[in-house]
Parts: structure tokens; C-alpha cells; sequence
């Protein structure tokens, strides 16, 4: 069986899927921006006792592996490492955003962006879909203002929790993403936006399986380096 | 005996030591640990993030090192202890989803941890049981408390804490003053050894005064000693004079080594206590174990120091309160515990 899980957006989203078929046995998905360490091996243990599935039965593990919120992140990848280690099975990555491309419904070629904070999004530029869905991705993954990269995403739908947070930056022909509405594409030709804010772990394992998305080690795409400022040396204590 | 046992496995994360114990009940089999202080010492602190990234590297080389030191399986585990707090939020959050991951795969209880209470518990591998009420001395970068146990498993009730700076936290910036390198405790106790002479400046012993020992009897503070260290060496180097680095560190560790006894010991008597437990990385300061001994002996209290490899941070101590919580029957932890940066320490289970 293959146990799939991202952690990278403010879901924490889980799925079970038969290796052959790929075909999803139980899935499950909490949106908590601050609970991932707290949510995730619960919501592993239930996806797994509801399908009637042991911990032993388990082949493979695919992990989100980014970019996101870096806290969130780690939780799902230090579980699916420390999980396949000592359950002795092949554990792979996929790019977050590969995920939610790939979750897109729409014939065209497409951006995804993502909240990165601090003003920011994660990006990255796909294809169309090819004949069995997989999308090819074009540019990306990377880190921007919106502003800076918006040339780049113009005239493409844009996918995820970027499409909302900076809809006008990124698209002035905006069409999908209305007042007050959840989705998370803009700019899509036709006037049904699609509803894609979080990578979903049964398109993450479906596309692992049938091989339409493409597979990298259980390493963090951070984008960024720590935050850190080199000391000065020590202040002065003595009255001036 | 002790093959008949629980195997407890001990994952430490709460701040830059990546640690993994292995422990049956009082016999430690394997000690792990990945330290990312290098990459911290250029930055003149730990970095939270740059911790946290390291964490995640060095967890799975970390437990498979411990396995096989110990010569056993994962699957020989029995429960497995994590520190849940206090600590670094997104550092100790990594060894909880580690220990979640391993407890999940395993089919094992888990049990989320104090910390401190293991600081306390690491003793049992070296001097076997807890003695029954005793008070413990724990003295880090980020901790200085003086805590009555007497029961681990049951809880420990604080006595006194540090008010400001913790005791280590003071020997870190003591030596960057000096221009000594981080962490700074090992290189201001070498530098006293060679040659400093502790009575070259008396510094000042915080909270030692009578009007202050009323309200604090067991607390510490460390900032004004840190700030009259600065002073007096930026004065001399104002002054031109040469700063005599090893009388400066000698005379500041004994200040702080003064004051941590004498409260410790004062703690003791209080509670009529003959035990004193220390442990913390400052617990690997010579002077304070040499001064310690001493003093208790002639207070009539046994003192009991863990050798220095087991007072800093590292996963045996966690697998080791992980064994005595087991053997005293204690509930597991939910998969859902959490990890609490700022655990309270009268809990010992999350």
C-alpha cells in the first residue's frame, strides 16, 4: 500500500492508495496552519485503521516535499523518513506545487503560486497536460514578490493560494477568482473557477503511482536560507 | 534483570543536539547524538531554524547510529521517549513528528517528556536509582532551577529559577566579551584552569543579599554579573591595560559557581534533604563540580553529578526518565501531543 501526506500548505492532507491501481482507499484532510505536528500521525493512524490497512502492509511513502512554511513542512518529512526507515521501504518526494498543477482540471498551460509570506509566493510555471495528465513543469519552483514575477505568470490561470492572496497583482484579466471566493485559480478561460488552495495527498498518491508526477528524494525545497544576522561583537556597557 | 527490561528509545530535539538513547532500565546502551553547534558558532548563538534544519537531516542517521551501537533492532524498542518541551519550538517539533513517525511504524506507546525532568532522570545511568526527595540543580544556556523531587515519574516541584540570564547563558556572553569562542562554557573553564586566579576581582553573587534573599531565597540572576564582568574589562581596555582573560574567567565562574552552591545547599536544608542532584550543561564545569563536592560534603549532603558527556543535552536522558515513567506504569502520550516550547516543568507527561 502506498501512504501518501503533505504538509507544506495549511492542510495537512492524507491518503491511502493501492500500489498497482492506484486506486485511493482513504483519505483525509484538516485545514490548521498551526497544528501539522499535532495533526498528522493521527490523522495517518485513522486514514489507516479505517481502510482496515496495518502500519506493516505499507510499500511505499510519498511526501510533499515543499515549498511551504518551513515548521509545517519538516513535520511530514521527518515522519515519511523516519516511518520508511524503520519500516524499510522506499520513501519519495514530490514538489508541492507539482501537486497542485496537477490538481488542475483545466486543458491549458498553467501557473501555481502559493503563499510564501512576507509578501511573497512560490511559484512555478507548467504545461498543458499531456494524454495522461501529467504536467511538464516549465520554471520553477522559486521564491518573488508577486509584482516582480507577474510578466512572467501573465496571461496564464493561476492555481493555489497565491491566486487569491495577490489576484490583482498577478493578473489583471482576473476572472476566476470573484469577491469573496475561496478559489484559487484567476485568469481561467471560461467562468467556472476551480476550487485548488491545497495540495491533496490523493492526486499526490495517484499521480506517484501511475507515474504523472515526477518523484525526487524526501528532501525540502526551502527556497530560502535561514534568517540570521552575524554578531557584531559585543555591546559597549559603559556610560557614554 | 535488566534483560527482562523495557527497551526504551530517547529522542532529544529541544535545542541544537540531534540525540538518541537507548536504554534498559537503568543501563545505558547507546548514546547518539549529531550536535549542529558548528554552524551556530559563527552566528554567536543557536539559530532556531538553522537547528531545526539540521534536526531534520540528522534524525534518521542519528537513530540508525544509536541501533546499531546498541546492537538491536527498531522493532526491539518497547515505547519511545521524546522530549515534547520546553524548548525550541520548530526544533523540538521535529524529534515529536520523528518519535510520532517511529511509535506509529513500531506499534509502540509513546511518551512526550519533560526536558528537565530528564536532565534529573540521566542520573539513574550512571548511579542507578533516584534517591527518595532530593533537590535537583539543573544549569544550562537556557535553564538555572533549583527543583525538590521526589518522585520523577510523579512531578517535581519548582523551588527557585533564574529571574533573568540562565547560568550558561551568562558563560556564553561572558566569553564573548573575552574573546573567547562559542558555546563559551568549556573555553572560560579552560581558561580559569590555566593559571586564572579566582580572587583576582570579586564579582558580584546575585540574589545573595539579605533583602534580596527574603523574596528570593532560590532564585538566581546572572545579567547584573554579566554586565560587571563587561564593565570591568571594557574599562581596562580603555585604559590601554592588558585584560587578563584567564583571572577574568576564573574570577567570573567562581561568582557563579558561589552562588549556585550556596543556594543549592540552602535548598537542601530547607527541605531536609541529604541528596543533591546536578545536572545541565553546567554541570560539565569543573570548578562547579569540584566546589559542589566540597561544599556538600561539609553540609553532609551527597552530591550526585552524571559524567560531564551526560549533563549536556542528548537522547539518553530522555530514553532514561522514558524507562522510569514505563516501569512506574504511567499512561502513554496521545499521537496528538504537541510540542510545548514552554512546558511547564511541574510536568513531567505530556
Amino acid at each position: 500500500m502506498l501512504l501518501a501526506f503533505d504538509t507544506s500548505s495549511a492542510a495537512v492532507t492524507v491518503a491511502l492508495a493501492d500500489p498497482v491501481s492506484g486506486n485511493v482507499l482513504g483519505s483525509s484532510t484538516t485545514v490548521d496552519a498551526l497544528r501539522h505536528g499535532e495533526l498528522l500521525a493521527p490523522a495517518i493512524a485513522e486514514v489507516l485503521a479505517t481502510a482496515g490497512v496495518g502500519v506493516k502492509e505499507l510499500t511505499k511513502i510519498a511526501v510533499g516535499t515543499g515549498p511551504g512554511p518551513f515548521t509545517g513542512l519538516r513535520v511530514g518529512l521527518v515522519t515519511a523518513r523516519t516511518m520508511a526507515d524503520v519500516l524499510g521501504i522506499e520513501v519519495v518526494g514530490v514538489c508541492s506545487l507539482d501537486i497542485l498543477a496537477k490538481q488542475s482540471s483545466l486543458a491549458l498551460p498553467v501557473a501555481v503560486a502559493t503563499d510564501a509570506r512576507r509578501k511573497e509566493i512560490y511559484w512555478a510555471l507548467y504545461d498543458g497536460p499531456a494524454a495522461d495528465g501529467s504536467r511538464r513543469r516549465l520554471e520553477g519552483p522559486a521564491v518573488d514578490k508577486p509584482a516582480e514575477v507577474a510578466h512572467v505568470l501573465a496571461g496564464l490561470p493561476v492555481i493555489g493560494r497565491g491566486a487569491v492572496l495577490y489576484g490583482e497583482v498577478l493578473g489583471a484579466t482576473a476572472t476566476g477568482a470573484s469577491a469573496g471566493s475561496a478559489a484559487g485559480t484567476i485568469g481561467a478561460v471560461g467562468d467556472e473557477p476551480e476550487v485548488v488552495e491545497y495540495p491533496s495527498a490523493e492526486v499526490l498518491a495517484t499521480g506517484v503511482v501511475t507515474g504523472t508526477l515526477q518523484v525526487t528524494a524526501p528532501d525540502p525545497l526551502y527556497l530560502r536560507r535561514p534568517d540570521v544576522t552575524m554578531s557584531g561583537g559585543p555591546k559597549s556597557v559603559l556610560p557614554k | 534483570m535488566s534483560e527482562n527490561e523495557p527497551l526504551i528509545l530517547g529522542i532529544e530535539t529541544s535545542c541544537d543536539e540531534t540525540g538518541v538513547g537507548l536504554v534498559r532500565g537503568h543501563t545505558l546502551l547507546a548514546d547518539a547524538i549529531a550536535s549542529s553547534v558548528d554552524e551556530h558558532a559563527r552566528f554567536g548563538g543557536v539559530v532556531p531554524e538553522v537547528a531545526s534544519r539540521a534536526h531534520l537531516e540528522a534524525m534518521v542517521p542519528t537513530i540508525r547510529r544509536a541501533c546499531e551501537t546498541a546492537g538491536v533492532k527498531p522493532s526491539d524498542v518497547d515505547a519511545i521517549a521524546v522530549t515534547s518541551g520546553p524548548g525550541l519550538a520548530g526544533a523540538l517539533l521535529v524529534g515529536v513528528a520523528a518519535a510520532k513517525g517511529l511509535a506509529l511504524s513500531l506499534d509502540k506507546p509513546l511518551y512526550g517528556v519533560n526536558h528537565l525532568a530528564a536532565h534529573v532522570a540521566v542520573d539513574t545511568l550512571e548511579h542507578g536509582e533516584l534517591p527518595k526527595g532530593a533537590v535537583a540543580m539543573l544549569v544550562s544556556g537556557g535553564h538555572s532551577s533549583l527543583l525538590a523531587v521526589e518522585d520523577i515519574t510523579e512531578g517535581v516541584e519548582p523551588m527557585g529559577s533564574t529571574i533573568d540570564d540562565a547560568a550558561g547563558e551568562a558563560f556564553d556572553k561572558v566569553a564573548r566579551v573575552l574573546g573567547l569562542p562559542f558555546p563559551g562554557g568549556p573555553y572560560v573553564d579552560k581558561a580559569a584552569r590555566d593559571g586564572g586566579d579566582r580572587a583576582y576581582v570579586t564579582f558580584p553573587r546575585g540574589l545573595t543579599s539579605q533583602r534580596d534573599l527574603e523574596r528570593h531565597r532560590f532564585d538566581f540572576s546572572f545579567s547584573g554579573l554579566k554586565t560587571a564582568v563587561a564593565r570591568w574589562v571594557e574599562a581596562k581596555r580603555r585604559d590601554g591595560e592588558d585584560v587578563p582573560v584567564n583571572h577574568v574567567a576564573a574570577a567570573f565562574q567562581e561568582a557563579v559557581c558561589d552562588v549556585l552552591t550556596r543556594k543549592a545547599i540552602d535548598a537542601c536544608k530547607d527541605r531536609g534533604y541529604e541528596h543533591l542532584l546536578i545536572g545541565g550543561g553546567v554541570a560539565a564545569n569543573s570548578r562547579l563540580r569540584q566546589m559542589a563536592e566540597e561544599r556538600c560534603a561539609a553540609a553532609g549532603i551527597a552530591v550526585r553529578v552524571p559524567r560531564p558527556g551526560l549533563c549536556t543535552d542528548n537522547g539518553a536522558m530522555v530514553a532514561a526518565l522514558g524507562s522510569e515513567l514505563v516501569r512506574a506504569g504511567k499512561t502513554p502520550s496521545p499521537l496528538g501531543l504537541p510540542a510545548d516550547s514552554s512546558m511547564p516543568i511541574t510536568t513531567v507527561l505530556n
